[in-house]
């Protein structure tokens, strides 16, 4: 199965659940597993997350969600062209959080990490973030059908 | 939204949403710091039992309840929590500091 699609939406945190829906309906196709599609959901949750919060900041903005699908194998992008991050490093560390008075847990990262099999950051201060993630789907086609 | 929130003793037992994200995260702790300035709360009790999804946003509201009632020694316990809230808490470490009660049957 390959397929491709390109969503762009409000930075409002009204659609965090739309996009990891909008991705979960994405991957139907490949049949995952209960686990690995809360995995995909709670990733780009935590990746739309991030671009309204600290991207944008609350100011307006689009985020755009890109994903393909190529044989078993899930590409998502989520994309801002907010404030950017100074230190990527940094901001990849547990509990490292710019945002402790909303009550942020600083484990946004740390939980794509957990749940993608691949994440890369790619930000520029003034010019905003790129969050790239890839998840394997297991093939379950010759196990015995659930139900 | 009000009927989430009870106290039984000196215990706030908090039925949690459906899903629990950002964008739900701010209300629900507003409204538990009310109950915790206001009312006789030593423990809290967070009740998954309707959540079907959480995410980091989830673990700072978790944190951020523990932080208010920590000195006081309270503690906050986790119920009905199924197999991917209980991933997350491991995940998230906050099994360091939520104590998992009633494990669900398997899976």
């Amino acid at each position: 199965m390959n397929n491709e699609i390109k969503l762009e939406f409000d930075a409002i945190s009204a659609n965090e659940s739309f996009a990891r829906v909008a991705v979960a309906a994405f991957v139907t196709p490949v049949n995952p597993t209960l686990e690995e599609l809360a995995d995909v959901k709670t990733a780009v949750s935590e990746a739309v997350t991030n671009a309204i919060i600290h991207g944008y900041d609350g100011r307006q903005g689009k985020v755009l969600l890109h994903c393909i699908l190529r044989e078993r194998t899930l590409h998502i992008e989520v994309k801002d062209t907010g404030k950017g991050i100074e230190n990527v490093e940094k901001a990849m560390e547990p509990l490292f959080t710019t945002r402790p008075e909303l009550d942020r847990s600083g484990m946004g990262f740390s939980f794509m990490e957990a749940f993608m099999d691949d994440l890369q950051v790619l930000s520029e201060p003034g010019a905003g973030t790129c969050v790239v993630m890839k998840k394997r789907f297991a093939d379950m086609s010759s196990e015995p059908h659930e139900e | 939204m009000d009927e989430r929130f009870h106290i039984i003793d000196d215990y706030l037992m908090i039925r949690m949403p459906e899903e629990i994200d950002h964008h739900q995260a701010a209300a629900l702790s507003e409204q538990a710091d009310r109950y915790i300035l206001e009312e006789p709360v030593k423990h809290i009790v967070f009740d998954f039992e309707d959540t079907r999804f959480m995410d980091s946003s989830g673990v700072g509201v978790v944190i951020g309840r523990y932080k208010k009632i920590a000195c006081f020694g309270g503690n906050v316990y986790a119920v009905n929590a199924d197999r991917q809230i209980r991933r997350i808490i491991r995940i998230s470490g906050l099994k360091k500091v939520l104590k998992l009660v009633e494990e669900d049957t398997d899976e």
